[in-house]
């Protein structure tokens, strides 16, 4: 399959054609304009067209969710942010929500339906594992037999939301060896990016959290460390590359993984 | 027998319960000082994570041995207390050892009291240990020097001084019950696991000298349970009470989901409202508009401040904190601590000013808190997710942010641009919204 053959349906044009998808499609800002981001947004995108799901994202539609806002303080344009993409949810009448990014799939889930948003918001990983139940979906090993592989927990996904397994059953689909870190699950640290320090320079310090967690990952020698998240991913790949390490440790989300695997 | 003990046992019985009365009158009242926050909702599920939580120290547990030993002086101290209400009785009446009528089951009792106490003792001197000799470093942070320090401390040596009292006593009283020709009224009651052991010293001794240490150690006991009762609103170690209401009235919603401020909300619609009327007279001119975030602690709401109440500084949550481990001046801890701090403050300052809080020039931002340790979270909710008793320093951090950016526009200026970047392109980046679909075709 060429990279061009990826179709992606538009809201818009679904409801030109009078149809309505099973499932948005939220790509966020970083799965839209950050270069490494994008990759698994097209990953994602495979991966839902080779398992034949009615989806479309809002494309041009779409604006922040106002996560990044709201966690440095800025109530304002929070709400403006998430009435404005209500209005433009509730008026194509969507019922279901995926998202790769747990920032927006936090927002969206917790703090849209106060605001009149309300909407089923599910995590990319929960999706591909409802698939998977379904048997819409199959998942080989491929590539990643046997390889190690290690999950950084979102902070957004696990603790903010209690998203655990999901990520996990699908990387154990792999028949990869998935191995923990010391501090995982609800104990999982932060990559550092959260609370809207991806946008800024930390505080004066004796170390970034990037690194501290970097090391916890590179401690216990995976080949892989699998993240669920464009802005852990953002941090760890970074880590890796402050190490030297990245020759031999790959940063992939688990959209990827499956893609991979599957040759897509 | 002379009555006049047990009138001064009713004395000061009434004034160590009446000053500690007192206390908890302006504590709930300091807790008032807060907004208001609706936590009476789903009460079966409140109630599930108070027995869990508090009672059932789920929490505690995470970290085994620390969690092992104070389940040891938790329970010791709950069931303890039961030996309590004997000496109230007695001390009111003029009784010995009222309770002992229950026969085997008082025997049962005593027993149980006497392994505890010792089971008490040994945690407590671990703890001592971790805290001074191991130095375990989440007790040596900087905000735990001086009377932080020395509370954790104090509050081991209580408990030391308490249960060799109640020991002393226990092994005096078996003495004279074992004293040929009896002594007095200490017939046979109770059975003495622990201090039989201890009742050897008194061998030899003149009864009547076993006896003044008996009544002393008896006296001395429950003199120190009063003063170790006052000492709790002192203290950090308020969460043996407040550590109930805490857990009860905690949150129940995803870590992840933070309010969404109504004020806004209404605000926001207004400005969103096609058909509203821009020149329209306010609905009431006189309303004070509400004030966003919190920059003093009566901005905060009172299940915060119950919160920096419960708060016994152990650390857990400075433990996990990512900016904490990488060497950032903030600690989840100290937010709890400067927040009891200043309502301390703002409690003491009202009472000195009959009823009114007179305005001192200070606040609970800056002049405890700095914006440094503010934007230093991550919002990641390890701190939240370890606290024992649920609590959440991240809401406070939060609602500080707030009065920053909405109320100082004071946030730092890479998130003044990223926040800029949202108002123009709908994305924290300098991209335009009608690319938002590009990668479609990228390869």
């Amino acid at each position: 399959m060429s990279e061009n053959s990826i179709k992606v349906p538009t809201m818009a044009e679904m409801m030109a054609e009078g149809k309505q998808p099973e499932v948005l499609f939220w790509v966020g800002c970083a799965g839209s304009f950050d270069d490494r981001a994008k990759k698994i947004t097209k990953a994602f995108v495979k991966i839902l067209n080779r398992a034949n799901i009615s989806f479309a994202v809002l494309g041009t539609e779409e604006s922040c969710t106002g996560d990044p806002a709201k966690r440095s303080g800025n109530e304002f344009l929070f709400q403006m942010q998430a009435m404005t993409n209500i209005e433009v949810m509730n008026a194509y009448e969507i019922k279901k929500i995926v998202t790769a990014c747990p920032h927006c799939f936090n927002t969206l889930k917790n703090e849209y339906p106060e605001l009149g948003g309300k909407y089923e918001v599910v995590h990319h990983t929960q999706f591909l594992k409802s698939l998977l139940d379904d048997g819409r979906l199959t998942i080989e090993g491929g590539q990643f037999k046997g390889k190690k592989i290690t999950f950084h927990d979102p902070c957004y996904l696990g603790r903010a939301n209690q998203v655990y397994e999901a990520p996990r059953d699908l990387i154990q689909k792999l028949d990869a060896e998935l191995v923990e870190m010391k501090r995982s699950r609800a104990n999982g640290l932060c990559c550092g990016a959260g609370g809207a320090q991806m946008f800024k320079e930390a505080e004066k310090g004796n170390k970034e959290i990037n690194i501290e967690r970097t090391e916890e990952a590179l401690s216990i020698e995976p080949e892989i460390i699998a993240a669920g998240c464009p802005f852990c991913n953002t941090m760890m790949t970074d880590g890796v590359k402050n190490k030297e390490k990245e020759g031999s440790v790959k940063v992939m989300d688990i959209a990827e993984l499956i893609a991979n695997a599957h040759d897509l | 027998m002379s009555i006049l003990p047990n009138i001064l046992f009713a004395i000061i019985l009434i004034i160590g319960i009446g000053y500690f009365a007192k206390n908890v009158k302006k504590l709930i009242r300091n807790i008032k000082l807060g907004q208001d926050v609706n936590r009476k909702d789903n009460p079966s599920a409140r109630l599930k994570n108070m027995a869990m939580i508090a009672l059932g120290q789920s929490k505690m547990v995470k970290r085994p041995i620390a969690g092992f030993l104070h389940i040891i002086v938790y329970v010791g101290f709950v069931i303890i207390n039961i030996e309590v209400l004997e000496i109230i009785i007695d001390g009111l009446f003029g009784t010995h050892r009222i309770f002992a009528f229950l026969g085997g089951f008082y025997d049962f009792l005593i027993g149980s009291f006497e392994v505890l106490a010792l089971l008490v003792l040994v945690a407590v001197i671990v703890f001592w240990i971790r805290r001074n000799v191991v130095k375990l470093q989440r007790f040596w942070k900087p905000e735990m020097q001086g009377f932080p320090k020395n509370d954790g401390n104090y509050i081991l040596y209580f408990e030391v001084v308490l249960m060799t009292l109640f020991l002393t006593m226990n092994a005096a009283d078996f003495h004279l019950q074992y004293v040929s020709g009896g002594f007095s009224h200490y017939h046979q009651a109770g059975s003495f696991p622990i201090s039989q052991f201890i009742a050897p010293i008194f061998d030899g001794m003149d009864n009547s000298v076993v006896f003044m240490i008996e009544r002393t150690s008896w006296w001395l006991h429950i003199c120190g349970i009063l003063v170790f009762l006052n000492y709790l609103y002192f203290s950090k170690h308020l969460h043996i009470l407040l550590a109930f209401p805490n857990t009860y009235f905690a949150n129940l919603n995803p870590q992840g989901q933070f309010d969404n401020l109504e004020s806004v909300t209404n605000e926001v619609k207004l400005m969103m409202d096609p058909s509203a009327d821009p020149f329209a007279a306010p609905a009431n001119p006189d309303a004070v508009p509400a004030k966003f975030g919190a920059s003093d602690v009566q901005d905060l709401n009172w299940v915060q401040l119950l919160n920096a109440y419960t708060c016994t500084e152990c650390g857990r949550c400075t433990s996990s904190c990512p900016a904490n481990q990488t060497g950032k001046k903030l600690s989840p801890r100290k937010i709890m601590m400067d927040t009891r701090d200043r309502l301390e403050e703002v409690g003491k300052n009202i009472d000195t000013n009959k009823g009114t809080f007179v305005d001192d020039g200070k606040s609970l931002l800056n002049d405890y808190i700095t914006t440094e340790e503010l934007w230093a979270c991550t919002s990641c909710n390890a701190c939240v997710e370890e606290c024992p008793v649920n609590i959440s320093p991240l809401s406070i951090i939060m609602d500080m942010r707030r009065y920053l950016v909405m109320e100082q526009s004071a946030a730092p200026m890479e998130l003044n641009n990223m926040m800029t970047n949202i108002e123009n392109n709908g994305a924290p980046w300098q991209y335009n919204q009608m690319d938002r679909l590009n990668w479609k075709n990228e390869n």
